[in-house]
C-alpha cells in the first residue's frame, strides 16, 4: 500500500518544516486530488501508524479533498466533476482530456502552537 | 497557551520523486534516449511485449531494458536473451517504481550509447500512477481477459499514461471480448486517447506500435540533430 510511503515522506516534509519555522505542529493539511492516486482513509490510517514514533505523534491529519476540474474546450468553461469519469463536460457532454485540478498530493499548511 | 496559526507549506509531497524525475528527464534528452515506461495489472503481457520490442528494434536500435518485481530476476533473465542490456529492480515489498530506483539501476550505463530505454513497471494498476519516472512516453496495458471496463475501474493510471494498448488479441474470440465496449471505456476516463490493440504472440498488431514508438523519438528530437 504506498499510502505508507507517502505518509512517511510527508512526516519527513512536515517535521523539516516545524524545525524551520519553530514551535509545535499539532495539525496538518494535506490536499489530496480525485486523480492523485492516493485514498484518504488509506493516508489518515497510514499517518497514524508512521508518525507513532515521531515527533508528530499524536498531530492530527486534516484532508481536504480535491475533485477533477476540467476545461471544456467547446463551452469555453472550466467545471468540477462529481468523479473522475467520465471525464466529460457536464454541459456539453463531449469529452474533456483537459484536466486542471485534481492531481494534487500536496502539503499545504502546518498548524503550529508556539 | 496561545492559539494555534497556520503557516502555509505548499509543498508537494512527491516534490523529491518530481526533481528527480526532472532531472532524468533532462538527462536523457541530453543522451538523445527516448525513454518508454510500461504499466498493467500483473499478467497483463508487458513482459512478453517488450520481448518482441526489444527483439525487433534492436535490429535497427541501440535498446536496453530496466524491469520492476518485488521479487525473482526473471523477467530480467528472460528479457536479457534479446540480445539486449537489461537490468532487474527489486523492489521487495515496495509496489511501484520510483525516480530514485531508476536512477540507481541507470549507474554504469552510458546513456548516450541508447536510442530507446524501456521501464516495466511492478504489475500493479494502482501506485504506479504516482510516480514519475522521467519518461518520454508511458503506455498502459489491458489484456482482453482483464474485461471492457478495466478503465473505468482504474481512471488514475489512464490518465497518467499517454498510450493504452490491449493486448492478447489472439484470444479476443474465445473470451467474447468487446472491442468497441473496451474502446468507450478508455475513451470514457481519457478522451482522445489513442489506443493501439495486438498480440505479442501472434505479432498483429505490433509493427504499429513500433512505429508509434519510434515517431515519438523522431518528434522529441531537435531540429537539425544528428541521426
Amino acid at each position: 500500500m504506498h499510502e505508507l510511503s507517502i505518509a512517511v515522506t510527508l512526516i519527513e516534509i512536515a517535521e523539516g518544516e516545524a524545525a524551520r519555522i519553530g514551535g509545535k505542529v499539532t495539525a496538518l493539511h494535506v490536499q489530496i486530488g480525485a486523480l492523485a492516486g492516493v485514498v484518504k482513509d488509506a493516508l489518515l490510517f497510514s499517518y497514524d501508524v508512521a508518525s507513532a514514533d515521531t515527533a508528530l505523534a499524536g498531530t492530527r491529519l486534516i484532508v481536504e479533498e480535491v475533485p477533477v476540474t476540467v476545461y471544456c474546450a467547446r463551452c469555453a468553461c472550466e467545471y468540477s466533476l462529481a468523479s473522475p469519469q467520465p471525464l466529460v463536460c457536464p454541459v456539453c457532454g463531449g469529452g474533456t482530456p483537459d484536466v486542471r485540478r485534481g492531481r494534487e498530493l500536496q502539503l499545504q499548511a502546518l498548524e503550529i502552537e508556539s | 497557551m496561545s492559539e494555534p496559526r497556520l503557516v502555509e507549506v505548499r509543498q508537494k509531497i512527491l516534490k523529491q520523486n518530481d526533481l528527480l524525475a526532472r532531472e532524468l528527464r533532462r538527462r536523457f534528452r541530453d543522451a538523445g534516449v527516448f525513454v518508454v515506461s510500461l504499466v498493467s495489472s500483473p499478467g497483463a503481457g508487458k513482459t512478453r511485449l517488450l520481448e518482441t520490442l526489444l527483439g525487433r528494434l534492436a535490429t535497427e536500435h541501440r535498446v536496453a531494458a530496466l524491469v520492476g518485481d518485488l521479487a525473482t530476476e526473471n523477467d530480467a533473465e528472460r528479457l536479457g536473451r534479446s540480445g539486449a542490456p537489461v537490468r532487474q529492480i527489486v523492489t521487495g515489498t515496495v509496489c511501484h517504481l520510483d525516480a530514485s530506483m531508476v536512477e540507481r539501476a541507470l549507474e554504469g550505463w552510458a546513456l548516450t550509447d541508447l536510442d530507446f530505454l524501456f521501464i516495466e513497471n511492478v504489475g500493479n494498476l494502482v501506485c504506479p500512477s504516482s510516480y514519475d519516472l522521467g519518461e518520454d512516453l508511458r503506455l498502459v496495458f489491458m489484456s482482453v481477459t482483464e474485461g471492457e471496463d478495466k478503465p473505468r475501474k482504474y481512471p488514475t493510471i489512464f490518465n497518467s499514461a499517454d498510450v493504452a494498448v490491449i493486448t492478447k488479441i489472439d484470444l479476443a474470440s474465445a473470451v467474447e471480448f468487446d472491442a468497441d465496449a473496451a474502446h468507450a471505456s478508455i475513451e470514457a476516463v481519457r478522451p482522445g486517447m489513442e489506443v493501439f490493440s495486438l498480440s505479442a504472440r501472434s505479432g498483429a498488431g505490433v509493427s504499429e506500435l513500433i512505429a508509434r514508438i519510434e515517431r515519438g523519438r523522431e518528434q522529441r528530437r531537435p531540429a537539425g540533430a544528428a541521426v
